[in-house]
């Protein structure tokens, strides 16, 4: 059994351990909340959903391994606790992916144009409206690696262990994810002009 | 013979994340190099992605980071 001092010195270590442990999470939430606010359908689910991530993390931070990656930890919660809230019911139901090619956005928006045909302008035609409401109809599997990887900053293999997939499967999601995004906005781009 | 602009396509999402090899970033490059077409498209997917992430760019309200804050568990 172990001494007074010995316990007394357990205890402290623990304590000091728990503090950095809360300290680095909350280090990291401004950037849990930019991913939780594409998952979640509105602000406030976003801001329900960071908080419930954070709850259960100060309570199962022994689970946590020191000198991993903490943000993708606390990610994985926040993925996990989005599930459970049934998030499909957040959204109306999904459209049929629509996929086209590559450059199908750019093709489009270069030729509804007005011969402006400067890259960095062309990419102004589209409003932060187009942007939000395209993500917003990207089903959920595609969106939550874009989300991750684009928005993020997380790496493939980071959002494989997110998401608890293969990372082929990150990529070929990210992959086919643009070009529903590209899809999405050139209709939604499109549509404003007419 | 496959057509080098489809080539360049399938190349384009895989250069920007930098996960091309060596030898495929050097086949891509050097297509760019000489295809103005290829070259206006990788610029404008650039741009994109660029564009994108500071039109859905929101910061977190301020309390919300004091309501976490609350949420630690106080020491013994």
């Amino acid at each position: 059994m172990a001494s007074e001092p010995e316990q007394v010195q357990r205890l402290a270590t623990e304590a000091r351990d728990r503090v950095r442990f809360e300290e680095d999470a909350l280090a990291l939430a401004d950037q849990v909340y930019r991913v939780a606010r594409h998952l979640a359908g509105s602000r406030e689910e976003a801001e329900e959903l960071v908080q419930e991530t954070y709850a259960r993390a100060f309570r199962s931070w022994r689970s946590y391994q020191p000198g991993t990656n903490l943000r993708a930890w606390l990610l994985r919660i926040l993925t996990n606790l989005n599930i459970d809230r049934g998030r499909k019911r957040q959204r109306a139901p999904q459209m049929q992916a629509l996929e086209a090619n590559d450059y199908y956005l750019y093709d489009r928006l270069a030729e509804s144009g007005d011969g402006v045909s400067d890259e960095e302008r062309v990419v102004e035609r589209l409003s932060r409206d187009d942007i939000v409401t395209a993500l917003s109809a990207v089903p959920h599997d595609f969106r939550d690696v874009i989300v991750l990887v684009d928005l993020g900053d997380f790496s493939y293999q980071d959002a494989a262990q997110i998401l608890d997939i293969p990372v082929g499967t990150v990529m070929s999601r990210l992959h086919r994810g643009r070009r529903i995004l590209k899809r999405q906005l050139a209709e939604s781009a499109l549509e404003r002009a007419r | 013979m496959t057509d080098p602009c489809a080539h360049c396509e399938e190349m384009m999402q895989p250069y920007l994340d930098r996960v091309l090899t060596d030898e495929e970033m050097s086949e891509a490059e050097a297509h760019l190099a000489e295809c103005e077409q290829c070259r206006r498209r990788y610029r404008f997917e650039e741009s994109l992605r660029v564009y994108v992430r500071q039109a859905v760019d929101e910061q977190m309200p301020p309390e919300l980071k004091q309501k976490l804050a609350a949420l630690r568990v106080p020491l013994d």
